[in-house]
């Protein structure tokens, strides 16, 4: 097992307009990204409970050209709002940097990463 | 030789500050066809449309002007502002168009600005929206007419077309409200017949300046080279450098969708994108398309939701720490209690105080380290009312009580706040919210931008 926070080189949120909320989870190689994607760790299903966002109303996006996992989701309320928190959405991530992602060597398909792995 | 253009965007927020000689250089180097800015972000929230507050500073808006109107007349190009004053809201837009002005006449610079106002006009927009052209976008809000109407601040998100429309009535300047980021800066590209796909995707890299370096130690810009097969990222700074994955990683950047963006008249499709370096510090983009759809334009809107006042104050004392929760519901009960008793309940019911409790250290920053970081709190109460005088009263007075209400571990009167700012209730005027997410149908790209032309300085 590996924390997410550990396994990625930046774990950010933002704004995305005023109405939407959107994670960027970025890794420093494609072997990374594409362990942490088989893992299945990082899905609608698992974030969704973390951030307390309903996981049907979250999109997500393995985007291979920056080796980076991103999800969108509606925010509680527009940014700016009195009942808003976070007016540019800057740290909305936190509840992922502890997701333990399973090692890949309980990965049948990709054994021999496992040693690459800190 | 075949289509090409070159335009330079000098820093991603118009304000933000970039290296004069880095900027001129770069300029000549690459003899840019155009200078395009962007000064705009919803980021602050719906305030700044609101109440007609510009986000950056008179003075660092007039020193980034300064290089760029200076620049752009030596060289006898276009300098295209988009998103003016940061809302695009009007009067945001005059306030740039003065500062513009007061270059031109200390310079003695002689050209043609033009202002594209973005506000709407409240009937049409309800005419809109009686025949079913006004459409919600994902996420929306509900509306009606009476938001469309009684809204403070509505303003529309115009493409690329009413800056075309613009340079082609010769303006050398080009002041826009609220537009779409990249329309601003794809509008001279498209203008000259280069592949939509393309002048769209550089143009989304490019509104944010530099952003899409590889590490952007300070904000510099970037130059882009643009032609029929690709375009090209060179930075600014001959100390930075894109790389294929920076500049990829662009496409998340503040984006719902890394593969598909709605612009006005169609949207980006990046899914066939490839990045290649062209050397260390270059690279070069192919694949990006654009696909037409029928034409919109987004409508932002800021609505007066109340006035607004807070109280912030630390916590340390260990007795309510220990048990913050149970006492914190008590003390929020007490204070509500309190303003009813003095305001009356319809009173108070026409407000909202909200608490947020946060903490680290800020209490007694002389402490010794080590003590873990559990030891204090702060909370922050926010009361929004119909009123300033209403907002203020009630922090005022659940404040107060807060401040006093008994800890049960202690027999007297208690003091429980840690106030660092004095007066201690801070009135924070009017609050805004975005009441609109959604798109309108237009007949006609320029159908709600009306351009006005200003001669500037002009000797007599």
């Amino acid at each position: 097992m590996a924390a997410l926070g550990d396994l990625a080189q930046l774990i950010r949120s933002k704004n995305a307009g005023p109405w939407t909320l959107t994670v960027d989870i970025m890794f420093a190689d494609a072997q990374t990204f594409e362990q942490v994607v088989a893992s299945g760790a990082v899905t609608p299903a698992t974030v969704g409970p973390l951030l307390g966002v309903d996981p049907d109303v979250i999109d997500i996006f393995n985007y291979a050209p920056a080796n980076a996992i991103k999800f969108s989701f509606p925010r509680r309320y527009p940014n700016g709002h009195p009942e808003d928190t976070d007016a540019f959405g800057g740290q909305q991530f936190a509840p992922l940097v502890d997701l333990e992602i399973p090692s890949p060597n309980t990965e049948p398909r990709q054994p021999a990463a496992a040693g690459t792995l800190r | 030789m075949s289509n090409t253009i070159s335009y330079i965007s000098p820093v991603g927020m118009l304000g933000g500050g970039f290296t004069e000689s880095y900027f001129n250089d770069a300029v000549a180097r690459h003899r840019v066809d155009f200078i395009a800015v962007d000064s705009g972000s919803t980021d602050g929230g719906a305030n700044n449309l609101g109440a007609d507050l510009p986000f950056n500073s008179r003075e660092a808006i007039k020193r980034d002007l300064q290089i760029l109107v200076r620049t752009a007349r030596r060289h006898r190009i276009p300098l295209l502002v988009g998103s003016c004053g940061g809302s695009g809201g009007n009067y945001n837009l005059g306030w740039v168009h003065q500062i513009v002005q007061e270059i031109a006449a200390e310079d003695s610079l002689d050209f043609r600005t033009a202002l594209i106002p973005a506000e709407v006009d409240r009937d049409v927009l309800v005419e809109k929206y009686r025949a079913g052209r006004i459409r919600a976008l994902k996420h929306a809000p509900q509306i009606s007419e009476s938001t469309l109407r009684e809204t403070r601040r509505i303003v529309a998100m115009m493409g690329a077309e009413p800056i075309i429309a613009a340079l082609e009535g010769g303006a050398d300047v080009v002041l826009a409200g609220r537009s779409s980021d990249a329309a601003l800066f794809a509008a001279i590209p498209l203008m000259r017949g280069l592949p939509a796909g393309l002048a769209w995707h550089a143009a989304k890299i490019m509104e944010c300046g530099g952003a899409a370096v590889a590490q952007m130690t300070k904000p510099e810009g970037m130059v882009c080279t643009l032609t029929e097969e690709y375009f090209e990222l060179e930075p600014v700074s001959p100390d930075q450098s894109c790389t294929p994955v920076s500049v990829a990683s662009h496409a998340l950047y503040e984006t719902a969708n890394p593969l598909v963006m709605l612009e006005p008249g169609g949207a980006m499709h990046l899914e066939d994108v490839t990045y290649e370096a062209v050397d260390g510090r270059r690279v070069r983009v192919r694949g990006s398309r654009f696909e037409e759809q029928a034409y919109t334009v987004k409508l932002e809107g800021a609505a007066l939701v109340g006035y607004r006042s807070q109280v912030f104050g630390g916590i340390t004392d260990p007795a309510i720490l220990r048990d913050f929760d149970a006492w914190f519901e008590q003390a929020k009960a007490g204070a509500l209690h309190a303003a009813v008793r003095t305001y009356g309940q319809e009173t108070v019911d026409s407000c909202s105080i909200a608490y947020r409790v946060y903490g680290r250290n800020a209490v007694m920053p002389a402490r010794p380290a080590g003590i873990g970081n559990d030891h204090e709190v702060a909370v922050l109460l926010l009361v929004t009312a119909p009123s300033q005088e209403l907002a203020h009263a009630i922090a005022y007075q659940t404040g107060h009580t807060m401040h006093h209400f008994p800890v049960p571990r202690w027999h007297g009167l208690v003091s429980n706040l840690a106030f660092p700012v004095t007066p201690h209730v801070t009135d924070l005027g009017p609050a805004y919210s975005f009441v609109l997410n959604h798109v309108v149908e237009l007949e006609d790209p320029l159908e709600l931008f009306r351009i006005n032309y200003s001669a500037e300085y002009q000797e007599a």
